[in-house]
């Protein structure tokens, strides 16, 4: 599947669930490009911005889209790569901001 | 590149946007810094580098900026960062 095909694909399937695409494409395609090398390297689709061990099982709160997504969209208008972003934020009714780190720090080995 | 400890340090990963978004901001200024490119250690060496990380920044989140021993920047914060090295423009 190649960048554009995905992007369509997850575009469908997120946006049901109330995840949008941030309207910085290039960021888009850079994280999914991302998303696509980590799935090469490591067999899963691991955030592009956290450290996977490289251990599915292990990893499994972070395979995007990550556990902590939801709860940073409400916070935070976004997720933590800045991939997806809330309804609110895509309708501009809320500004982004920047979103700590949710996972628990003995998880990152 | 010499690992004195005068100059900056980020410790990111290869495919985080805000690391690498991070980096264009300190080359933008010309500002000469250490890159620990912390998912390509593997073993002991990464493990004692997380360590270091977690002893700077106790979330170990990226990028993870020690400007100096006496300031850490946790994630992509240009102002911070821009203040911190006493950029003004």
């Amino acid at each position: 599947m190649n960048l554009e095909q995905l992007y369509d694909t997850l575009k469908k399937s997120q946006e049901k669930k109330g995840a949008f695409f941030n309207k910085d494409k290039d960021l888009v395609f850079e994280l999914l490009e991302s998303l696509q090398l980590n799935k090469e390297r490591y067999g899963y689709m691991a955030c592009p911005c956290r450290l996977a061990s490289g251990d599915r099982e292990h990893d499994k709160d972070i395979i995007c889209p990550c556990e902590y997504r939801e709860a940073d969209m409400a916070e935070f208008g976004t997720c933590y790569c800045g991939l997806y972003v809330s309804e609110k934020v895509k309708n501009l009714e809320m500004e982004p901001t920047y979103v700590p780190e949710r996972r628990p720090a003995e998880k990152i080995l | 590149m010499d690992n004195c400890d005068c100059i900056p340090k980020l410790y990111g990963i290869s495919t985080c946007s805000h690391c690498r978004a991070a980096r264009k901001l300190l080359d933008k200024y010309n500002i000469e810094y250490d890159y620990i490119q912390v998912d390509d250690l593997k073993g002991e060496e990464r493990e004692a580098m997380i360590k270091i990380i977690k002893a700077l920044n106790p979330r170990c989140s990226f990028p993870t900026i020690e400007i100096n021993k006496d300031t850490v920047i946790v994630g992509n914060k240009e102002n911070d960062i821009k203040k911190a090295l006493g950029i003004t423009r």
